[in-house]
Parts: structure tokens; C-alpha cells; sequence
């Protein structure tokens, strides 16, 4: 009786697993968020550059990931992620542009918009602008910024024509002059308007930098990596290619060689696969490309947990115990060594985890992820599989001794 | 088996393989990437009828100094002094105006600073590693077995640098990943046997620590032998079919992984028995 139910258990779950690879496969994975490196795109890293007297805070960082997002969302640039990375850098990855460069270079603009005198006094700045907008010159054509200063900056900016009347007044943006009109009279409805030869798209650009505010430091480039698109899907498949080959190898090799066990081995294995492909998928952890090279590594790593179960059951079986009683054994003296030597390889992941950056960190989250997921499997479904085929047949040379 | 009467051999045959790699790193040092130099590559797919000296050559128009160019069947990789956008804009408009079917794949550029954070970064998690092992091993163990891991992590750790002089591969910040995992790898080999040998210890047989630690061994070689046949065959998979990015990586594995299941065996555990002895 209990042998019957045994098979029916079995057939079961393979069927289910069955299922689980062909209905479940293809939506997890395209769920998956793919690195940078596997489908083309651009990452830079920003360093925030104190200038003398300005120490740069987390808060400085904060309020400029702030702006810059709102910058990213109002220049329209698609499928962007900006974080800050420790306490001075910003990080902003660029997947689905054209030119992601282009767009990199307008957004790290810092935008600091100033009037000046002709002895360079600065007279009202960009802090007191409540908007500014891009239009085009019914007239002559021409796009322009126009801008309009809250209640306070319109009062220093009529202060500033009134001062300056019959004379420039330079319109300076991040220390670069771009227009230097000659005040005619007095403007006190608090408006202005910025020529500079712009095209229309550098208008627009303009607009959004200064409605969004200045950045609160100036910002330079310290690291970019650009993977074209090409590049990025030839990996892709490749990597997946040599994962699936490498899989295989390991599955022939543990039927080869522990025979029945082996075959729970590899159905064991093809539910840690799902695991961990769910679990990344669920908690929307990047893949990289050392990241499939991790996952790929770690199935070669989590059958180590069947190798040594089995072992021992092996051993306990020489012993002369019954085949359940050398399962029983072979488990419960396998899990402290199993325990050990996987927190080891855990700690490591963890300090990689923490020093790494990008694609490292990715596969540092692979491989801690794998290494759960086979002691969870090995643990669990190995065990009660491997019983309920010692329901089914006592013949020890199914398990190779 | 007779492996720990034998350790003298095999502490000489680690030697042979680690001496030569001491001599290249102290001669010759690493071949060390932009992301440890800073600098920029640009990597380009071209005709392969194409040769480097042609492709540096294009290259001079621009006055950007020396640029190092090594080709890797169609695909070019361009290494530089660190570039600006213009510059690059410029080098790939020369290529595409001197070539035909010029295709980018990717442009990498990294400041010296960044760069030598990376080497501070590596050195602090290699130690980092080393120290929390020993800690968690002297907890679990004792601590002569966690001494004995920590030089069997050294040894494998300058049969990997070596390699990487001796060949002159270039190391970037994929390879600190990979001399992780060969850590946690190569300790987990260890510790597997270690385990054994505590095991053993704790039966209190009458036998001296020479068969114990021959016993121990014997029991968890099935175990040893087959469990770095797995994660081989994975890494040669990714090595043959995994394309040119990632290939130093996983060459590093390899290497890494064969010497810590080796080491595991043939050094770490008659190190045990040396350090046991001697207090």
C-alpha cells in the first residue's frame, strides 16, 4: 500500500515539476531584470566635487539623486536608475536610449543659472525662478527660455534692470556666459527671457534644468561603461548557452554515477534552478553576466549537498543498515558538514556582496541565493523524495553500492 | 593511503607550482586592467582580415598617445589613456572612415581614483574573508584548524596570482570576485574534511593522528573527487561556450578551484597535523 502511494507521490511531483518548467519557465524569465552588460546600455558614475569652503553631505547626494530623477522623468529619458553609491557618488544606469551619453551629459549639467553686472556681481540667481519654459519666436523664429521669477526674485530682478539700465546684464549659466542683452528699461513683472542661438531641443533641455532646480554640487564623471546592444544579447545567449551545456554535464554525470539517488539528485536540481530564478525574479535582483556565470557555477556547487548526503548513506549502507535507516543516518550526520562548509562560501558572498559594485555584486547576490536555495532543497525535498523511493525498492545496487 | 607520511612531497610540489609565480609577480608584477590603472578600452568588432598595427595606426591620427590594441578573432579591444565622450566619438568616426563594417560592442572608461579604491577594496575583503573564516572556524573547530584552512587559502590564492604573472592575463574587478569564490570554495573542500577529522576525534579510538587524518581523508575523497568534477564541468561549459568577456573569470575559477580541492587534501590537512604537534 504504501508502496503504491510512493509511485503515485513520485509520478506526481514530476509531473508537476513538469509543468512548473513549462508553464512557469518562460514568464519568470522574462521577468527577470537583465545587468547592463546583458542587454546593452550605459552606466557612470558620478563623484560629487567639493569646492573650497562646501563639504558634501549625504544630504547634499540625497537632494541631488532627487533633482536629477526629476530631470531624468521630465527629459523623458527611458528605463533609467540613479542611486547614490557611498557618500560622495551617484550612480545612474541608462538602458534604453539612443545616446545614452548625450542624455548623461545634459543631465549632470549642474545648472547653476546667475545674472551678472558688468563687474561680475552676481544680482539675482536661479534659486528664485518659480518656472521656466521653452518656446519658439513666433516672429523671428528663434527658441528661447522664457523664465519667471517667484515674488522675491522678481523684485531683485527688477532691482537689477533698474540698476542697470543702458547696460549689460550677462545671463550666466554654470559659470559660462550665454547671452549678455543690453537692459533697455526697467522689468519689474518679474519675467526674462534667455537667447542664445539655441536649437529647439537645447531650449527644451535648458527649461527642464533650470525648473528643476540646480544641482547642489557640481558633479564629474568617474567611471562610464557603455555595452552596445549587440554585445550585450551575444552574451546573453552565449552565457545561457554554456549554462544549459554545463547543467546537462552535471546531470548525466550524477545519474552516471549514484544512479537512483542521482536521479532524485537531479530532480532536486531542476527545483533549485526554480528557485533561485524565482526568488531573483521576486525580488527584482539584477542578472549579470558573472551573475549567470555564478548560477551556472552554483549548480556544480548544489549538488555537492546530494554528493556528501550520499556519501554517507553509501557508507552507512556498507555498515549493513537498512536501506531507511542508512537514509535516516546519512542525513543527519551530512548536516553539519553540509551546514559548515556552506556558511563558509556564504560569508564569503556576503563580504563581496558589500565591496563589489555592479556586475560583482550581481553575481555575489547569485551565488548567495544559490547557496540557500540547495541547502533549503537538499534539506527538504532531497530527503522525502529519496524515502519514498526506499518505499518503492529495497535494491541497494540502485544506489550504487 | 599513505598521503600524510608523504606531505614532504607534497609541500615541494606546491612549491614548484607557487615558486615560479613568485619570481614572475616579483619580476613582472600583474597585468592590471583600467579598472585598477584607470584609463579607457574601447572594444570594436571589425573585418578579422583586419590586423592590430592597422587599427593602431588609425588610432595616432589622435593625439592620445600610446594605445594598445589586441585582437581576439573579429573583435578588437582598444586600450587607451581615459578618453572623454568627444574623444571616443572621434576614434570610432576614424575606424569607421578607415574600415569597413565597423561595429562597437562596448567603451569602458575609469578614473585613477576609482582605481585605486578597487586594489584597497580588494586587499580589505580578501583580509576581511581570511579573518571571519579563521573566526568562524575557530568557533565551529579549533583554531589549529582554521590556521590550517587560512594557509591553504594563501597557497591557493598564489597559485591563482601567479598564473595570472606568469601568463600575464589581465586581472579587473571580476577577477577579486573570482578569488573570492575560490575562498569560499576552497574552504568549504576543507571543511568537509575537517569535519570528518572532528568527527573521528570525538569517537576516541585508540589510533594516532597520522591514520586518523589518512582515514578521514579516504572517507570524504569520493565526496572531494566528484564535487570539483561538477563545478568543473560547469566552469569548462562557461569557459568553451561562455564567449570572450567572461573567460579570465572563469579561468580563474578553474584554476582556483582545482588547486583548493588539491590544497583541501594534500596540504591543508597535513598542515593540521604540523600545527597539532607543535602545540
Amino acid at each position: 500500500m504504501q508502496k503504491n502511494s510512493s509511485i503515485l507521490i513520485i509520478t506526481a511531483i514530476v509531473a508537476a515539476l513538469g509543468l512548473l518548467v513549462y508553464f512557469a519557465g518562460q514568464p519568470v524569465l522574462k521577468n527577470i531584470n537583465l545587468g547592463l552588460d546583458l542587454r546593452g546600455g550605459l552606466r557612470v558614475i558620478l563623484e560629487a566635487q567639493e569646492k573650497e569652503g562646501q563639504t558634501v553631505t549625504q544630504d547634499t547626494i540625497t537632494k541631488a539623486v532627487g533633482i536629477l530623477r526629476n530631470r531624468v522623468d521630465s527629459l523623458g529619458v527611458k528605463e533609467t536608475a540613479l542611486y547614490p553609491q557611498g557618500d560622495k557618488r551617484v550612480v545612474v544606469e541608462i538602458a534604453g536610449e539612443e545616446d545614452p551619453e548625450a542624455a548623461v551629459d545634459i543631465l549632470k549639467n549642474t545648472a547653476q543659472l546667475e545674472f551678472w553686472d558688468e563687474q561680475g556681481n552676481v544680482l539675482v540667481t536661479g534659486e528664485s525662478l518659480k518656472n521656466a519654459e521653452a518656446r519658439v519666436d513666433s516672429n523671428t523664429q528663434e527658441a528661447q527660455v522664457l523664465l519667471e521669477f517667484d515674488k522675491e526674485g522678481g523684485k531683485l530682478f527688477g532691482a537689477a534692470t533698474s540698476a542697470n539700465v543702458g547696460k549689460p546684464l550677462f545671463i550666466v549659466i554654470d559659470n559660462e556666459v550665454i547671452s549678455a542683452p543690453t537692459v533697455d528699461e526697467p522689468i519689474n513683472d518679474g519675467n526674462a527671457v534667455i537667447r542664445g542661438n539655441f536649437t529647439a531641443k537645447e531650449a527644451q533641455d535648458l527649461a527642464v534644468l533650470l525648473r528643476s532646480g540646480a544641482l547642489p554640487v557640481t558633479f564629474n564623471v568617474m567611471e562610464k561603461r557603455s555595452i552596445g546592444p549587440t554585445l550585450g544579447s551575444d552574451s546573453l545567449d552565449k552565457s545561457i548557452k554554456a549554462g544549459i551545456i554545463g547543467l546537462i554535464a552535471v546531470l548525466i554525470f550524477m545519474l552516471g554515477y549514484y544512479r537512483l539517488p542521482g536521479l532524485v539528485a537531479d530532480l532536486s536540481l531542476v527545483i533549485y534552478a526554480a528557485i533561485v530564478l524565482g526568488v531573483m525574479s521576486l525580488l527584482g535582483a539584477v542578472l549579470t553576466l558573472p551573475g549567470i556565470a555564478g548560477f551556472a557555477l552554483s549548480i556544480g556547487m548544489a549538488v555537492d549537498a546530494n554528493i556528501i548526503i550520499y556519501e554517507r548513506i553509501k557508507e552507512e549502507l556498507r555498515f549493513g543498515k537498512t536501506l531507511k535507516a542508512a537514509i535516516e543516518a546519512g542525513f543527519k550526520r551530512a548536516f553539519w558538514t553540509i551546514f559548515d562548509a556552506n556558511i563558509t562560501t556564504l560569508i564569503t558572498a556576503m563580504v563581496l556582496m558589500y565591496f563589489g559594485t555592479g556586475p560583482v555584486k550581481g553575481f555575489a547576490v547569485t551565488l548567495s541565493i544559490g547557496i540557500l536555495a540547495s541547502l533549503a532543497v537538499a534539506l527538504t525535498f532531497t530527503r522525502y523524495v529519496l524515502v519514498l523511493f526506499a518505499n518503492i525498492t529495497n535494491n541497494q545496487k540502485l544506489y550504487g553500492v | 593511503m599513505q598521503i600524510i607520511e608523504r606531505r614532504k612531497i607534497f609541500y615541494i610540489l606546491s612549491l614548484i607550482v607557487i615558486i615560479p609565480g613568485l619570481i614572475s609577480l616579483a619580476a613582472q608584477g600583474l597585468n592590471l586592467g583600467i579598472d585598477f590603472t584607470g584609463g579607457s578600452v574601447l572594444q570594436v568588432k571589425i573585418d578579422s582580415a583586419i590586423n592590430a598595427a592597422e587599427v593602431r595606426e588609425s588610432i595616432n591620427k589622435l593625439d592620445i598617445g600610446q594605445a594598445d590594441v589586441t585582437k581576439s578573432g573579429d573583435e578588437f579591444f582598444i586600450r587607451t589613456i581615459e578618453l572623454d565622450q568627444d574623444k571616443t566619438n572621434e576614434l570610432m568616426t576614424n575606424l569607421k572612415s578607415d574600415f569597413n563594417n565597423v561595429e562597437f560592442l562596448s567603451a569602458e572608461s575609469v578614473g585613477a581614483k576609482v582605481g585605486s579604491e578597487l586594489t584597497r577594496n580588494a586587499i580589505i575583503s580578501l583580509l576581511l574573508a581570511a579573518v571571519l573564516m579563521l573566526g568562524y572556524i575557530t568557533i565551529r573547530f579549533e583554531w589549529s584548524f582554521g590556521v590550517a584552512a587560512v594557509i591553504a587559502i594563501i597557497h591557493n590564492i598564489l597559485i591563482v596570482l601567479g598564473a595570472f604573472s606568469l601568463f600575464q592575463w589581465q586581472i579587473d574587478s571580476a577577477f577579486i570576485a573570482a578569488m573570492l569564490t575560490v575562498i569560499g570554495y576552497s574552504i568549504n573542500d576543507t571543511i568537509v574534511i575537517f569535519d570528518r577529522v572532528r568527527e573521528n576525534l570525538r569517537m576516541k579510538r585508540k589510533e594516532d593522528n597520522v591514520s586518523l587524518l589518512n582515514r578521514s581523508i579516504l572517507q570524504t575523497l569520493n565526496r572531494s573527487i566528484n564535487t570539483v568534477l561538477t563545478s568543473t564541468f560547469a566552469l569548462l561549459a562557461l569557459l568553451l561556450f561562455g564567449g570572450a568577456t567572461i573567460k579570465l573569470f572563469i579561468i580563474a575559477m578553474l584554476i582556483g578551484f582545482v588547486s583548493g580541492a588539491y590544497s583541501s587534501i594534500f596540504i591543508a590537512s597535513p598542515l593540521w597535523l604540523e600545527i597539532k604537534n607543535r602545540t
